[in-house]
């Protein structure tokens, strides 16, 4: 195959590759976060359609798509129907810039793992998630309802305020690792082939962006609209804020969208902070053991329980898990998955653990009043953001 | 394949600010205008101009529209009602446009032709951006920042309420 | 011909420019006449761009860059101006707002 049909072959299997993985990461996310939140709040969660609940995702999106498709009549149609198909995509476009491991052989093409990589990467997160607020704005205001403009006006209100500090709190990173694209981001952090980078290379570590880090979190937070930012869209506040009027699977795609819209944010958190798929220490120091064995352990830990006999229910399901599990350790051990399986590993536990914490915030936290959340942002999160920028940048101009 | 791009955003662009001028309601006419500058903005990729390409939908249809989107909405501004027009003024005016718009691609043409395409300039970047930006014209950037200060209050004492 | 002329960039911007000036001149509510002088912004920050590239200078670039942030800038004032007129007036029309007339 000449190079150039070859790219384009490649790119389309990438392309159905990430959109695959990542529908699938979100129907599973929502699994994650019922489950997370239910153990806080000590109860099981979902647990009876399939084992432990892994069939509760198919269920819901079963019912979003059987569910009646209402276009109540007083709506501004073009708009309506226009807004969460703005969100979604944005949403979704937002993925398409972000690495998640080195450049790898594919049956001899040299390809990123990654879908493009723009020398303005950074800038195009930003621009997405900047447009991503009409599909709120405009939700509300063609639903010709005066709780959703409410909750519209609002969200959007909230989202462009807290895109100040998000964007002062990027641009400290990208002062210590002087480029715009996420890629070479990742590069300057260690993840050079040519040296492998240990934990001391991450951003958060060696630029001691630890305010810029926690400063990025809080306005990622409410940038997605999540607790303790979720007045817009809280159910006991404004009837259900921007997404009243919409049924099915528009309803669903605001869904996905806030859930795309999390995992974009903590990748870029990852990306900016955590040094992408660097692991913390090179693999030849036997960082390449470490999958293995938190898999390894997962999978003894399940077989045991499952073979228990006071769990009776869980009597196929547990070691059927551990099995898998067992099975992912032992494929983390082969030579030849080691160059991309390895990178892949440290990016999703990073940005899994980011994600974590999101969900954990949620089960944890109460939700700000608006004058509060509207108050925190100008009053101290945007001063504390300007600090920081300054600081590293004097330090940046002394040092380097 | 440039060409093509350039025909069909230069189509999106036309077509939507002759929506901006003529549509009644004031939320059709913002709409419109993000239209005019998101296909704005790959017309600056295509001349390769990267970082004004970002800094436009960033801040201009980002942000400025936005908050031009939060007035309507907050005005609840209704459509306008059609004014009488005088027909001398469409029988004249309507071809007495046409042929100066065709004049001026005239004149434009007559200009030394250079081709545009991707990749023709490459001095568009942020590093160069930046770089020119805090060297050469550091005086107005230092000035733009006290402008903003000066429209953030105006804005503020305007817009308030009077208790 | 894979290259796009320049002239044509330049038509497209003169285009708007005068798109733009035609809403500004003819329309009767005040928010669409500002959005009418954004659209006028927006040709001539193109027909920068497309002079930036002719003579492959950056200037281009930072001019517009500086247009932007005036854009913004008085975007920000003018709306709030029109936030006031509104509560003083009760009208968007331009033609209603005019009581130094007559």
């Amino acid at each position: 195959m000449d190079p150039s049909t070859a790219f384009y072959v490649i790119s389309l299997i990438k392309i159905l590759l990430v959109f695959a993985v990542l529908m699938t990461t979100l129907a599973y996310l929502q699994w994650v976060e019922r489950k997370v939140i239910a153990h806080i709040q000590v109860r099981p969660g979902p647990y009876f359609v399939g084992p432990h609940g892994l069939l509760q995702p198919l269920a819901d999106v079963i019912k979003l798509i059987t569910k009646e498709d209402l276009l109540p009549p007083y709506v501004n149609k073009p708009l309506y129907l226009a807004a969460p198909f703005i969100a979604v995509s944005m949403a979704l476009l937002s993925i398409s810039v972000i690495p998640f491991g080195p450049e790898i052989d594919v049956f001899g093409y040299h390809t990123y793992m990654q879908l493009t990589d723009l020398n303005i990467g950074v800038l195009f997160v930003l621009a997405v998630s900047s447009v991503g607020v009409y599909g709120v704005a405009l939700a509300g205001w063609s639903s010709n309802n005066k709780y959703a403009l409410l909750g519209a006006l609002r969200s959007s209100a909230q989202m462009i305020s807290y895109e100040l500090p998000l964007s002062l709190a990027i641009a400290a990173p990208l002062l210590i690792s002087n480029t715009l694209s996420l890629r070479k981001l990742v590069e300057t952090q260690g993840g050079n082939p040519a040296h492998a980078g240990t934990l001391w290379d991450w951003n958060l570590f060696h630029g001691w962006q630890w305010i810029g880090f926690i400063v990025f979190l809080i306005a990622a937070f409410a940038e997605t609209n999540r607790i303790p930012f979720d007045l817009a869209e809280a159910e006991n506040e404004l009837v259900a804020g921007f997404h009243t009027e919409y049924s099915s699977m528009k309803f669903a795609a605001f869904f996905m969208a806030e859930y795309a819209n999390m995992i974009t944010v903590s990748a870029m958190a990852v990306l900016l902070f955590l040094g992408g798929w660097v692991a913390p220490w090179p693999a030849e120091y036997g960082s390449g053991l470490v999958p293995v064995a938190v898999f390894a352990l997962a999978g003894l830990v399940a077989i045991y329980h499952g073979l228990h006999p006071a769990r009776r229910m869980d009597r196929f399901s547990l070691p059927v898990v551990g099995v898998i599990f067992l099975m992912i350790a032992a494929a983390f051990l082969a030579p030849f998955t080691q160059s991309w399986l390895l990178p892949l590993f440290w990016f999703c536990a990073k940005t899994g653990a980011i994600l974590f914490a999101f969900i954990w915030v949620r089960g944890t936290l109460p939700r700000f009043r608006y004058d509060q959340l509207m108050g925190f942002a100008w009053k101290y999160l945007f001063p504390v953001a300007v600090v920081n920028l300054l600081l590293t940048g004097l330090v940046v101009a002394l040092v380097g | 394949m440039d060409v093509i791009l350039f025909l069909i955003f230069a189509a999106i662009a036309l077509v939507a600010a002759v929506n901006v001028v003529v549509q009644s309601h004031p939320i059709s006419s913002a709409i419109s205008l993000i239209g005019v500058m998101g296909s704005l903005a790959v017309l600056y990729l295509l001349l390769g101009a990267e970082f004004i390409a970002a800094a436009q939908v960033i801040v201009y249809a980002g942000a400025v529209m936005v908050l031009f989107l939060f007035v309507i909405m907050l005005l609840n501004a209704g459509t306008e009602a059609r004014q009488s027009k005088s027909e001398t003024a469409h029988l004249l005016g309507v071809p007495a446009l046409v042929v100066f718009a065709l004049l001026l691609v005239y004149f434009i043409h007559q200009q030394p032709e250079s081709g545009v395409h991707f990749g023709g300039f490459t001095g568009g970047s942020a590093q160069a951006v930046g770089r020119a930006l805090f060297t050469t014209y550091l005086l107005p950037f230092e000035v733009t920042s006290v402008l903003i200060l000066i429209a953030i209050i105006g804005a503020i004492v305007l817009a308030r309420k009077e208790i | 011909m894979s290259q796009v002329p320049l002239s044509w960039f330049l038509v497209l911007s003169a285009l708007l420019f005068a798109l733009g000036v035609a809403g500004f001149l003819f329309r009767r509510n005040i928010i669409t006449v500002f959005m009418s002088i954004e659209l006028m912004l927006n040709a001539v920050n193109l027909s920068f761009v497309t002079f930036a590239y002719q003579h492959k200078d950056v200037s281009g670039h930072l001019f517009v860059f500086f247009v932007m942030v005036v854009a913004a800038a008085e975007a920000a004032v003018g709306l709030a101006i029109i936030l006031t007129v509104f509560k003083n007036r009760g009208t968007l029309n331009i033609d209603d707002i005019s009581s130094m007339k007559n």
